[in-house]
């Protein structure tokens, strides 16, 4: 059978692979965005198992507004990552360097 | 649902004053064109006045709405009042900007009445999903300003080091909401609070996890120091107003959200979070007392100035106590004055070749601007907290909540620390005042002027009659308790 629990450790696994791809990649800021996504999608793993199995359904309200506020958040990402990109001419993240911080 | 009523949006109007004034602005100014840009950003300080006006004329007391997600008390009074200020006079400030840059984008004002929007549903917010809903309304139009100079690689790289970071930092945010939701069983602060008393066990221990990234979050967003990182990439990179404006107003919010939260949803547990707080509170006063004095760039400076000041305002929630959270809101209206009244000095740094940004060429101020290097002068003893300056009041009430709640330690690392930071405020002013004179700055613009002098005023006389600062920030205060 199937808990509460395992639907948990599924949203941490994914939760720390998101903060592990943001800290961790090297690369690419596209793969920054698709971790911050990652993180998003492993809240809403937490809240829709909570609110079945609590059966309240705050959780599923919840997880549908953040769903909602993701889009909005990675429309704006990609903007200025073009904008970004259109000045650099590249979206390697060691590129990303002009200041010190 | 039959029989269901509207919610009663009373307690609402002050925003819904600023999120219709930002649509029609936004048509106004795609379709009358960019040259309207100056009117636009005119209305838009109207707007924010008028919006400030009808706050103070919503009726007394405790006013909720949303099922309770949404208070107006004194506490949301007094820092929504703060914000729009905030606002206001960094769209004020950024006029000349605008003008001489040849930045003159209608935009900014937008985003900037979006953004406090924003802060005020996150000043009111009473539950989980509104406070990410006003969190995400303010952030996501700060990610676009701080890039808005479009064709600056500086510019854009502080917007996407923003972006990046904060979005992590609404996810971690989040990650907390998701686990008190699951260990509480409901996203009220009260309904909160009444479960947290009596949490004991697997539960108590998830719910603490849950408080952890919950506050990791609320750190990032204040910039404090475990999630301090973007804070002067961000402050340097992005353009001057903006600067100014990421300076006064979301942190205003941020504060409010950070005591709302703690006090309202965790109050029976005091114990769990006073820890964190106090942990945040000393690293950031040591973080932004010393990393500051290696900096040379101004704006880079004020940025750690702003870390260690949001560590000095967290001693007063680390307090836990009533009278803490009013040393928090005395602080919070304080360092915005000192702040708003610095940037005007940073904006009016320009001479003939642009623009300048380096604690150097403010060299000889004292003999080429006198009265601009004295309300400097003033505003960094202000920010050092040397008496009888407003800056040492905000000073001495956190600390002295500090001490009534027993918190020595805090209260002793807060003294020195103040100390350590007062060097490099008063090597700002050495250089103002005994160094060789550089070549002098354009004559400062009237807003700029009406601003620093304003800012300048207040710090100075104070001290002459706290009383109704002080008084307000007390009844604030004790409306959360």
């Amino acid at each position: 059978m199937i808990g509460l629990g395992h639907y948990l450790s599924v949203g941490a696994v994914l939760f720390t692979l998101g903060i592990f791809g943001i800290f961790l990649n090297r690369k690419n800021v596209i793969i920054i965005l698709m971790s911050i996504e990652l993180i998003l999608l492993s809240v809403n793993i937490n809240l829709v198992a909570f609110s079945v199995f609590m059966g309240d359904i705050v959780g599923q309200v919840y997880a549908l507004i953040v769903l909602t506020v993701a889009a909005a958040e990675a429309a704006i990402g990609l903007a200025i990552l073009v904008a970004f990109y259109r000045n650099r001419g590249s979206i390697a993240v060691e590129d990303i360097n002009l200041m010190k911080g | 649902m039959y029989g269901a009523q509207l919610p009663s949006l009373v307690p609402l109007l002050p925003g819904l004053v600023l999120g219709i004034g930002a649509m029609a602005l936004l048509m106004l100014g795609v379709f009358r064109g960019q040259s309207f840009g100056r009117v636009v950003d005119f209305i838009a300080i109207v707007l924010l006045v008028v919006a400030g006006a009808v706050l103070v004329a919503l009726p007394p007391g405790k006013l909720t709405t949303f099922g309770g997600s949404f208070v107006v008390d004194d506490f949301a009074r007094f820092l929504k009042v703060l914000a729009l200020i905030g606002s206001a006079a960094a769209i004020l400030m950024s006029l000349d900007y605008a003008e001489r840059e040849r930045q003159q984008r209608f935009e900014f004002s937008v985003l900037v009445l979006l953004s406090t929007l924003g802060m005020l549903m996150l000043i009111s917010a009473a539950d989980l999903i509104a406070l990410y809903l006003g969190l995400e309304l303010m952030s996501l139009p700060l990610y676009v300003v701080a890039a808005s100079h479009r064709d600056s690689l500086r510019a854009t790289e502080a917007g996407l080091k923003y972006f990046v970071l904060g979005a992590l930092s609404s996810g971690m945010l989040l990650y907390g909401a998701s686990l008190v939701y699951g260990f509480t069983g409901t996203v009220s602060f009260s309904g909160i609070a009444h479960a947290a008393g009596q949490e004991t066990g697997a539960g108590g221990t998830g719910l603490i996890f849950g408080i952890v990234f919950l506050f990791a979050g609320f750190c990032f967003k204040v910039s404090v120091v475990p999630f301090h990182m973007w804070t002067p990439d961000v402050y340097e990179g992005a353009p001057t107003p903006v600067t100014a404006f990421f300076a006064a107003a979301p942190k205003v919010a941020g504060i409010a959200m950070f005591v709302r939260t703690a006090v309202m949803a965790f109050p029976g547990i005091t114990g769990q979070w006073q820890q964190i707080l106090v942990f945040v509170s000393i690293a950031s006063m040591a973080l932004g007392s010393f990393a500051a004095i290696g900096q040379r760039n101004i704006k880079r400076l004020m940025a750690y100035s702003s870390i260690g000041h949001m560590g000095f305002a967290l001693i007063g929630l680390a307090a836990g106590t009533s009278e803490g959270v009013q040393g928090v809101l005395i602080y919070a209206a304080i360092y915005v004055t000192m702040t708003l009244g610095v940037f005007a000095v940073i904006l009016a740094m320009r001479r003939s070749g642009g623009m300048v940004e380096t604690i150097d060429q403010l060299a000889g101020l004292a003999r080429t601007n006198p009265t601009m290097a004295f309300f400097m002068a003033m505003l960094l003893f202000s920010l050092a907290g040397i008496p009888p300056l407003a800056g040492f009041f905000a000073k001495f009430y956190v600390f002295l909540a500090a001490i009534k709640a027993g918190l020595y330690v805090l209260a002793v690392i807060g003294v020195v620390t103040s100390v350590v930071g007062a060097y490099y405020y008063l090597a700002i002013v050495k250089i103002m005042y005994f160094d060789e004179p550089a070549e002098s700055f354009y004559s400062m613009p009237a807003e700029l002027r009406l601003v620093l002098i304003v800012c300048g005023l207040f710090n100075i006389l104070f001290f002459v009659y706290p009383g109704p600062l002080v008084g307000v920030a007390s009844a604030a205060a004790s409306s959360l308790f």
